[in-house]
C-alpha cells in the first residue's frame, strides 16, 4: 500500500485526536480571540435595550441536556442582560428537561443580581402540547398555567399579578434546540398576535431561521456558540460562550486543513490513476 | 371489517382536524385540544407496551445468552434501578433520581451529542471532494462559511464573515426555500392519500 | 376570534386547498382511467433492491430506521410507507429486518407493517417481533443504541428515512464506519447535507413522500405526484408574479398570501 493509499483510508482516530487536541487545548489554555457581532445578535440586545425598567420578559426553555453547552450559555446572557436592566422575567418549557435548566440559570444569576423569586422572576415550569401551548398563553396564562413549577399557585407571586396573556409581555425569546419551538413561537406569538419574538438556537438549526429573520418575524437571533460569544461581548463579560469561541475557531480551522489535505490525496492519487491508464 | 373501521376513522379524523383548522369558534379548539389530550393518553399507555417490549427483548437475550447479553442486564437493571429510585425518593429538585439525571443522563446525553464534532471532521475528511465544479462550489462555500463563524476568519480577510452571511441569507436560503415548497406539497398530498385510503400501508396494507 | 365559525383571514389557505386537492383528484382519477404518467428516475429508490440484495449476498441483517418523531408526523407516515416495501423485499430474500423504534406508538405500527408487509410477500414464516422493538424517548440515548447495534451486528443495509435531527450524522457515520450501504431520506432540511455527506444516496425533501408511489408503481400513488407537479408550477407562477409586482413596489398581491 504506497503512502498515498494509506492517506486516502486514513484511521479516523487520527482524526478524533487531533479535534479532541484542538477543542481542549484552547479550553485550558485561551488565546482570547476578539469576537465580532454580527446584526442578529446585535438585534436582539437591541430589543431588550429598548425595554424600560419593570417590563416583563416572556422566556421559553425548548432544549435538553444535550444541547446545554450551545443553548445555556445564550440564556445566561439574556437572563443576566435583563436582571441587569431590572426587567421582570417569566419562564416556561414546552421540553421538560430545558425547565429545569432555565431554573438554574435563574438560580445562578438571581443571586448574583440580588432578585426573589416570584418578584423578579419565575418560572411557570412545563407544559406539554407545543404549539396548543401557546395558542393557549396568548388566550389566558393564569389558566395554561395555574401553578408554578414547584406546584405554588401563581396567584401567591407579585410578578403575576395583572399578568393575562401575552399582551402583559414585552418580548419574547425561545431557547431551542428542536422542536416544538422557535417555529411555534413565531407562528403563534408573532404571526398571529404580533407579539416580538427573538431566539437562541444552536448552530446546526441556524440556517433554516434565517428566513425568519428577514421577513422580520424574529427580532435578532443567536446562532450556537458563536451567538451566546457574541452576547457576551455585547454585555462585556467573557463567559462560557466567548471561552468556546477559540476552541471552535481552533476546529474549525482544523477541519479545513483536512478538507484541504483530503483534497490533495485525493488529486494525487487521481493522477497516478489517470498516468497508469 | 378489520381495514374499513380504521380506514373510516382516519378518513372522518382527517376531515374534521381539516375542518377545525379553518374554525376558531370555542367548540372547534376545544375539539383540538381534547384530540389532544387524547394522544397523551394513548401514548402514555404505548409507553408501557414499549417498555414492555424492550423487557422481553433483553430478557429473551439474556436467556438465550445471546451475543452481548451482558449489556442486556445493564439495560434492565438501570431501567428497574431508576423506577425504584424515583418511586422511593420522588422526582422533585435535590432528590437522587434529580441528582442521577443531572450528573449522569445529563453528561451521558451531552458526551453523544459531543460526537459530532468529531463526525463532522471525519466525514468532511472522507466525503469533501472535488470531483466535480458543483461539488467544488459546494467545498468553497462550506470553507468560506466556517470561516465566517469564526474570529480568525475576520482576521484571514475582514469580509469573510459578510461573504458568509451572504451565502446564508441568499443562496442557501434560495435552495431550502424551494425544498420547503417541495416538502410541503408532498406532506398535504400523503396526508390525502392516507385520509382518503389510497395509502393504507401505516394500518399493513391491504385491500 | 373564539366566536366565529370561520377564520377570514385564512381564506387565502383554503383556496389553495381545494385548488391543491381538486388537482391531485384529476390526476389521480385519470391513473386510475389508465394513462401513463411519467416520472423521473430517483437515484437512491432505484438502489433500494440493490441494497436489500446486498444484505441477503452478505447473510446480513438491514437496519431500518423511521425516523426519530412522532406518528403524527406525515415525514414518520411516509416512512412507513417505505418499510412496508423494503420489509415485502426483504422477507421474499429471507433476510433480517431490524426496526429499532424511539417512539413507542411508532414501534407496534411498525410491528403491524413489518407483519403484513411478510404476509404480503408470501413469507410470514419469516415475522420476527423481537426485531422491532422500542428503545427509549431520549434521543441521545436512542442514538448511543443504534450505534451499538450497527457496531455489533454489522448490519449490511442501514435506510435512515423519516424525520432526523441533530443524530443524523452520529447515526451515518457510524454506519460508513461498518462499511454498510446507507440510503437515508428526511424532509429536515438541516440534516440533509450530513445524509449528503455520509450516505450513499438521499433522497431530497419531497422524494422521501415520493417514494412509496415510486416503489409501489400503483397508478392512484403515481396520480398524486403529477398532481403535486402541477401545483409547484402553478406556486413557481405565483411566486414569480409576486416578485415582478413587488419590485415595482405593488405589494397588495404578497398579501393575499399572509395568514393569521
Amino acid at each position: 500500500m504506497s503512502i498515498v493509499d494509506r492517506l486516502k483510508t486514513i484511521d479516523r482516530r487520527i482524526i478524533f485526536v487531533a479535534i479532541s487536541l484542538a477543542v481542549i487545548i484552547p479550553l485550558l489554555f485561551p488565546i482570547g480571540l476578539p469576537i465580532m457581532v454580527s446584526p442578529p445578535a446585535q438585534g436582539l440586545y437591541d430589543a431588550i435595550e429598548e425595554l424600560k425598567p419593570g417590563s416583563k420578559v416572556l422566556l421559553s426553555f425548548d432544549y435538553d441536556p444535550s444541547t446545554m453547552p450551545e443553548v445555556y450559555p445564550m440564556n445566561l446572557g439574556v437572563v443576566r442582560h435583563c436582571f441587569s436592566k431590572n426587567i421582570k422575567l417569566v419562564g416556561m418549557g414546552l421540553w421538560p428537561t430545558g425547565v429545569l435548566l432555565g431554573q438554574e440559570a435563574f438560580e445562578l444569576l438571581a443571586e448574583e443580581y440580588g432578585k426573589t423569586y416570584g418578584e423578579d422572576y419565575i418560572n411557570l415550569g412545563f407544559k406539554a402540547g407545543g404549539i396548543v401551548v401557546i395558542s393557549a398563553m396568548a388566550e389566558n396564562i393564569p389558566e395554561t398555567f395555574p401553578e408554578d413549577y414547584a406546584g405554588t399557585s401563581i396567584e401567591e407571586f407579585p410578578i403575576m399579578k395583572g399578568v393575562k396573556n401575552f399582551d402583559s409581555f414585552g418580548l419574547a425569546v425561545c431557547f431551542s434546540a428542536g422542536d416544538p419551538g422557535v417555529r411555534e413561537w413565531v407562528m403563534i406569538a408573532h404571526s398571529r398576535y404580533g407579539k416580538k419574538v427573538g431566539a437562541g438556537i444552536t448552530a446546526v438549526m441556524a440556517p433554516a431561521y434565517y428566513p425568519y429573520l428577514q421577513a422580520g418575524q424574529l427580532v435578532g437571533l443567536l446562532g450556537g456558540m458563536k451567538g451566546a460569544a457574541e452576547y457576551e461581548t455585547l454585555l462585556k463579560y467573557k463567559g462560557t460562550g466567548s471561552a468556546g469561541m477559540d476552541a471552535q475557531s481552533i476546529a474549525h480551522s482544523l477541519i479545513i486543513v483536512f478538507i484541504i489535505f483530503g483534497n490533495v490525496i485525493y488529486f494525487i492519487a487521481r493522477r497516478k490513476e489517470r498516468k497508469k491508464v | 371489517m378489520r381495514r374499513q373501521l380504521p380506514l373510516a376513522i382516519c378518513f372522518v379524523m382527517g376531515v374534521s382536524m381539516v375542518v377545525q383548522f379553518f374554525i376558531p369558534h370555542r367548540v372547534s379548539q376545544e375539539f383540538y385540544r381534547t384530540i389532544l389530550d387524547w394522544y397523551r393518553i394513548v401514548f402514555a399507555f404505548s409507553l408501557v407496551l414499549g417498555t414492555g417490549t424492550l423487557i422481553k427483548v433483553h430478557w429473551a437475550k439474556i436467556s438465550k445468552k445471546s451475543k452481548g447479553w451482558q449489556y442486556s442486564i445493564i439495560t434492565i437493571g438501570g431501567l428497574v434501578f431508576m423506577l425504584a429510585v424515583g418511586f422511593i425518593t420522588g422526582i422533585q429538585e435535590g432528590t437522587l433520581f434529580m441528582k442521577i439525571f443531572e450528573y449522569v443522563e445529563v453528561p451521558l446525553e451531552a458526551t453523544m451529542f459531543s460526537l459530532l464534532a468529531f463526525y463532522i471532521a471525519s466525514a468532511a475528511y472522507r466525503a469533501f471532494r472535488a470531483r466535480t465544479v458543483e461539488a467544488t462550489l459546494l467545498l468553497i462555500a462550506a470553507v468560506v462559511l466556517m470561516l465566517g463563524r469564526i474570529p480568525f476568519g475576520y482576521y484571514l480577510w475582514h469580509k469573510i464573515p459578510g461573504i458568509a452571511e451572504w451565502i446564508l441569507t441568499n443562496p442557501n436560503m434560495a435552495a431550502k426555500r424551494g425544498i420547503v415548497i417541495g416538502v410541503g406539497l408532498g406532506m398535504i398530498s400523503t396526508a390525502l392519500k392516507i385520509i382518503l385510503g389510497i395509502e393504507r400501508s401505516y394500518i399493513g396494507g391491504g385491500k | 376570534m373564539g366566536q366565529e365559525w370561520f377564520s377570514l383571514d385564512r381564506l387565502n389557505v383554503l383556496i389553495g386547498v381545494v385548488v391543491y386537492t381538486a388537482l391531485l383528484l384529476y390526476f389521480i382519477y385519470q391513473a386510475k382511467k389508465g394513462k401513463e404518467l411519467f416520472v423521473r428516475k430517483i437515484a437512491g429508490l432505484e438502489a433500494v433492491d440493490e441494497a436489500i440484495g446486498r444484505a441477503t449476498e452478505m447473510g446480513k441483517p438491514i437496519l431500518y430506521i423511521p425516523g426519530l418523531s412522532t406518528i403524527s408526523d406525515v415525514a414518520t407516515l411516509a416512512s412507513l410507507n417505505i418499510l412496508s416495501k423494503v420489509a415485502k423485499k426483504a422477507a421474499q430474500y429471507e433476510t433480517r429486518l431490524i426496526v429499532p423504534c424511539t417512539d413507542p406508538i411508532v414501534m407496534p405500527v411498525c410491528q403491524e407493517v413489518v407483519k403484513a408487509a411478510c404476509l404480503d410477500g408470501g413469507r410470514p414464516d419469516v415475522y420476527r417481533e423481537e426485531d422491532i422493538y422500542y428503545i427509549t424517548y431520549s434521543q441521545f440515548g436512542y442514538v448511543a443504541a443504534v450505534d451499538g447495534i450497527m457496531v455489533r451486528e454489522k448490519p449490511a443495509t442501514n435506510f435512515f428515512l423519516g424525520m432526523f435531527w441533530a443524530e443524523s450524522l452520529i447515526l451515518a457515520e457510524t454506519g460508513a464506519s461498518t462499511g454498510a450501504i446507507q440510503i437515508a431520506g428526511t424532509d429536515a432540511i438541516s440534516q440533509l447535507p450530513f445524509f449528503i455527506t455520509a450516505c450513499d444516496y438521499t433522497l431530497i425533501g419531497e422524494e422521501l413522500y415520493a417514494a412509496s408511489a415510486y416503489l409501489s408503481r400503483e397508478p392512484l400513488s403515481l396520480g398524486s405526484l403529477k398532481g403535486q407537479d402541477w401545483t409547484k408550477l402553478i406556486i413557481g407562477g405565483l411566486v414569480l408574479t409576486g416578485v415582478i409586482l413587488s419590485t415595482f413596489g405593488l405589494r397588495f398581491f404578497a398579501n393575499y398570501f399572509t395568514t393569521g
